[in-house]
């Protein structure tokens, strides 16, 4: 586990990483674009609308993915005291508040002309819009303290309680959706979803998915300097 | 058990010698809810539509209220310290502070309910609806304000960031807590929601002593 | 040209396919450019200080007295 606590070495196997990450990231989102708006067919209900399935679903897919992929790195740090893994989870949550907003305002622009409304409060719109607080409190609690250390540890002790909550807002919320909504509302996940849209959509959330990964090694990269600058600087004010 | 016993009971003596900071909880709830007729008028139908919901958002903001110091003045005075090291297990002792900040802030919001039920035109049935639900529902908003409380320990802005922590988290017990009275006063069965808000409290029975202990630990580190 | 148009209104819906699809690559983008500014920023630090220390601790050496005035 310890192997690649190694700053040095988790740099190298990076690199090693970042260009095959990158460009699999920019040709799948590439494809996946082309697919969703050239071939892909209009909706039969949504008409065009339903294109922006195709950045509001793999957004909210992230959004998620990201938080739990946070949770368990900060159990690894929690467990193993391993380095990476703080540094990992808080490279994680702005790129998860990034998703979580972007499928809240995708969500936003698809229920407009659907819903009538730029807002309703909608299931999984509202889970959405509390996983997107969570993640601003992470990201707060992340940078609340003058010690890095003690940021890291109270950030993954809040993604922990946070991952094991996520399904019992999710629940609740759900649950005070059914009792105050007509049940004949479009929900925004797509009518049963035909082979013709399903591959633009996974094409592209593979592009997300791997963007995700360069961009997490990118920040990780760069906290692993700052964490350098910091020690550095603080052997010199210790010098002075 | 014993020691358990102890830290409440210190707890509670020492917010009786504060007993201001329970009474401002209890002023805060009603002020605040006394607010919401004058920003929406004075309809009674109106008034006991929203009634359950104003009187729990607003008991939430009341405990929000009292959380920073759950913690602060044992961190500050170096008992949080002594806490740590005595043979009692640390989660224990959480739940010890847990129930005493419980006694005097969850319980006197529950005292004071009634009055807001009188002002917003709510039936008996739903006061007693109300009422269990928030015997359910305070202990909850307690517990997870320890988690928030202990996280943010030495932070800088603690008590701001207490309430960006903590209010997503108060989210389900929201609900379920509207959801009993308002079925009530809608004369449905409340059960469900109650049992939902039980089960909630069994949870963050478990779950929020261990991550309140973990949280401690790493301030004191 | 006709079918261009028509690709470009959306079937009427240009104002949120558009804007979803602009925005979901504006962030995209936004994050990755602050990061790698960030990164290179951070690089050049280290690379500066990393020649400071280099050039520095040899002199500290040669001349502790200096250093002492320095502080002084």
């Amino acid at each position: 586990m310890h192997r690649f606590a190694n700053p040095a070495r988790f740099t190298r196997i990076a690199d090693r990483v970042l260009p095959f990450a990158g460009f699999g990231a920019v040709a799948a989102l590439g494809i996946g674009f082309y697919l969703a708006l050239f071939v892909a067919p209009a909706d039969y209900q949504q008409g065009e609308t339903v294109r922006i399935m195709y950045v509001h679903v793999p957004s909210a897919w992230m959004a998620l993915f990201i938080y739990v992929a946070m949770a368990v790195a900060s159990a690894a740090a929690l467990i193993w005291r391993h380095p990476l893994a703080d540094v990992a989870a808080k490279a994680s949550s702005p790129i998860g508040a990034g998703f979580a907003f972007l499928t809240l305002v995708t969500g936003s622009l698809w229920g407009r002309p659907m819903w009538g409304t730029w807002w309703e409060w909608d299931g999984r719109l509202t889970s959405m819009l509390i996983l997107f607080f969570l993640y601003l409190g992470h990201m707060a609690l992340m940078h609340a303290f003058e010690d890095q250390q003690r940021g890291y540890r109270a950030a993954a002790v809040l993604a922990l309680v946070g991952v094991i909550n996520v399904p019992i807002i999710k629940f609740s919320v759900d649950w005070w959706a059914t009792l105050h909504q007509p049940a004949s509302v479009l929900r925004l996940d797509g009518p049963t979803i035909h082979s013709s849209m399903l591959w633009p959509l996974l094409i592209t959330a593979l592009g997300f998915k791997l963007y995700f990964v360069t961009l997490v090694l990118l920040r990780m990269k760069s906290e692993l300097i700052a964490a350098r600058l910091r020690a550095l600087d603080l052997a010199r004010l210790k010098a002075s | 058990m014993k020691g358990l016993a102890v830290i409440v009971g210190r707890d509670l003596r020492l917010a009786l010698r504060q007993s201001a900071d329970a009474w401002l909880a209890v002023l805060f709830f009603v002020l605040t809810a006394a607010l919401f007729p004058f920003g929406i008028g004075p309809e009674p139908n109106l008034l006991r539509l929203i009634a359950p919901g104003v009187i729990w958002v607003v008991a939430l903001l009341a405990v929000l209220l009292s959380l920073e110091r759950l913690f602060l003045a044992d961190y500050e005075d170096g008992s949080l310290e002594q806490l740590l090291l005595s043979p009692l297990p640390l989660e224990l002792a959480i739940l010890g502070k847990v129930a005493a900040h419980w006694l005097t802030t969850g319980l006197p919001l529950i005292a004071a309910a009634p009055l807001l039920a009188v002002l917003f035109n709510m039936d008996l049935t739903g006061l007693g609806v109300l009422l269990l639900a928030m015997l359910l529902g305070t202990p909850v908003l307690s517990l997870i304000g320890a988690v928030g409380a202990a996280l943010t320990l030495g932070a800088r802005r603690g008590g701001v960031l207490i309430p960006l922590l903590v209010l997503p988290l108060y989210v389900p017990a929201l609900i379920f807590g509207v959801g009993a009275t308002e079925a009530a006063l809608a004369d449905l069965s409340a059960r469900p929601n109650l049992l939902f808000l039980g089960a909630l409290l069994l949870v963050m029975l478990l779950v929020t002593p261990l991550a309140a202990a973990a949280a401690l630990r790493q301030a004191l580190e | 040209m006709r079918e261009i148009a028509d690709f470009f209104q959306m079937g009427g819906y240009a104002a949120f396919v558009w804007p979803a699809l602009g925005l979901t690559l504006l962030v995209m983008l936004g994050l990755l450019v602050t990061t790698l500014r960030q990164l290179r920023a951070r690089q050049r630090r280290l690379a500066d200080l990393e020649a400071q220390g280099a050039s520095r601790r040899p002199r500290r050496e040669e001349a502790p007295p200096r250093q002492e005035e320095a502080t002084s």
